[in-house]
């Protein structure tokens, strides 16, 4: 149970006082409902009895309770024009509001995240200034298409994918397997009906993970440092990296 | 006759420094530009109410609600890499404002042009340098964001439409990485593109029809430079915004950020 603030207890007081207050102004005007007893915290027992006794344990909310301060009508009493007036529903607490049994805990944006992000963004702009000051893009001759390096590969992120391509046909490599890969990963949320995130739980989906993510390092690995001219199979440090990979 | 002013008491005074901040902060346009309760009109102390104000009362409350999970702020829940990956989106966005004042996308005047950036334009090279190695840390924190997702969990229900629009993101990044590596048109960026191109022209079916697209021709050539400039520098940024947009909206609405574990 959470604590309530002090604050607020005073001023629920204050108003249970003037409410009280209120309540026996009118009592005499109407049907002799304002009991003194009632501090509108509990049902009276004389309304739940109309409704069958036995609902008194598990009410602890009501819907159309006459407000406080109002001129006080008896809700088992006989109104004007021969309806009766009673109780319309004893309902649970949080049976039509989501209420949370545990608040979340939660901190303000400001300072809490924002300066976590400011600090992030701060620090990747002094690396990347520092990082660009030193190593510089690498700018190769003008293109030329009568002259093919080899090798020639793609970008680097490609490259797990040109290292399919010496074993699959291209459409299966180029193709096929990227797109299928990508359709996979997006329909993850659809596939995967284990609904806990605990790692303990899912052994299986972070298994099947980390090997796919394994997979494609390696063949990205392979690609870039371990291939060489027509695309053969070299060691990096027997020709140096720049021959064979470039960013 | 009342004896006459000196010269010194008839210049007026120079207002006080306060003055001045006040009657600033309180004319029309001060408080035209800042809503009621911005913590610029108000000033700032530090308290509960003023924090929530920092965030309710500006453009940021568009990102960011006025609390947070406590662990959501846990840098080594996340790593920051989504945040990183959108502020080197925002950095590479910048940077490349810079470059497109030099840069004329044809076969004849794009390598040139490159080569007078890093030689002649104050700059020119720091610049075109930050570009390219925040265009590889952009494609590296989005797949490792993608990783800690997964990790996670946070793709299951109520997120698994928005691990979707990450995934599109991710291949968007991919997408705005090549397209602009062709751009310096060098011997790297020519025969990287051919050998991208000529895996995407085995696709099924429309195979030649795809490539004939992408490249503009049945070759890589100064169309193919001007069509991969306006996808790089117009068309996928505007597209990948968007999705970035319902990324981070469909975060809040899916309950924040997930767990804890």
């Amino acid at each position: 149970m959470t604590e309530i603030p002090e604050h607020l207890l005073k001023r629920s007081k204050a108003r249970r006082e003037q409410a009280g207050a209120g309540k026996g102004d009118a009592g005499n005007g109407g049907g002799g409902g304002g009991e003194s007893a009632d501090d509108g915290e509990k049902i009276p027992a004389r309304l739940l009895q109309g409704e069958g006794g036995s609902s008194g344990g598990a009410a602890t909310a009501t819907v159309a309770r006459p407000a406080a301060g109002a001129p006080a009508q008896s809700p088992g009493a006989v109104g004007p024009a021969g309806h009766t007036q009673r109780l319309l529903t004893v309902v649970k607490a949080g049976s039509i509001q989501d209420v949370k049994s545990v608040p979340t805990d939660k901190v303000h944006t400001w300072p809490h995240l924002l300066v976590g992000e400011f600090v992030a963004a701060l620090a990747m702009t002094a690396f990347l200034f520092v990082f660009a000051i030193f190593v510089n893009a690498p700018l190769l001759g003008m293109a030329n298409f009568n002259l093919t390096p080899n090798p020639s590969k793609a970008p680097w992120y490609f490259l797990g994918l040109q290292e399919l391509l010496t074993m699959f046909h291209p459409m299966v490599a180029g193709v096929t397997i990227p797109g299928m890969g990508l359709i996979v990963m997006g329909a993850a949320g659809y596939i995967d009906k284990n609904p806990s995130n605990k790692p303990e739980d899912r052994k299986f989906a972070i298994a099947l993970m980390t090997f796919f993510l394994m997979f494609w390092a390696v063949l990205v690995i392979i690609g870039s440092f371990f291939r060489g001219e027509g695309f053969n199979f070299i060691y990096p440090w027997d020709q140096g990296v720049h021959e064979i990979f470039d960013l | 006759m009342a004896k006459r002013m000196s010269l010194r008491e008839r210049i007026p005074k120079p207002p006080k420094p306060a003055d001045m901040l006040n009657s600033i902060q309180g004319s029309q346009f001060w408080s035209s530009v800042f809503r009621p309760g911005s913590i610029f009109r108000k000033g700032y102390t530090d308290s509960p109410r003023n924090r929530s104000y920092v965030v309710m009362n500006s453009v940021l409350y568009h990102l960011h609600p006025v609390k947070v999970k406590r662990h959501a702020v846990k840098v080594s829940y996340t790593l920051c890499l989504g945040g990183l990956s959108f502020f080197l989106f925002i950095h590479l966005t910048v940077t490349g404002i810079f470059l497109m004042f030099f840069y004329r996308p044809t076969a004849a005047q794009a390598w040139n042009d490159i080569k007078t950036l890093q030689t002649s334009v104050t700059f020119g090279l720091l610049v075109r340098n930050m570009h390219r190695w925040g265009a590889h840390l952009m494609v590296i924190s989005v797949f490792l964001h993608m990783a800690r997702v997964f990790y996670h969990g946070a793709y299951k229900p109520p997120r698994e439409f928005n691990w979707v629009i990450g995934v599109i993101l991710l291949t968007l990044t991919l997408l705005l990485s090549f397209t602009g590596y062709l751009l310096p048109w060098d011997q790297l960026a020519l025969w990287a593109v051919t050998v991208g191109t000529n895996m995407m022209g085995y696709t099924p079916v429309f195979g030649r029809q795809v490539r004939f697209v992408l490249l503009g021709g049945v070759e890589i050539g100064t169309d193919t430079v001007l069509r991969w400039y306006v996808l790089h520098v117009l068309m996928f940024p505007f597209v990948i915004v968007i999705f970035m947009a319902i990324h981070f909206w469909r975060v809040r609405k899916d309950g924040g950020i997930s767990g804890p574990l």
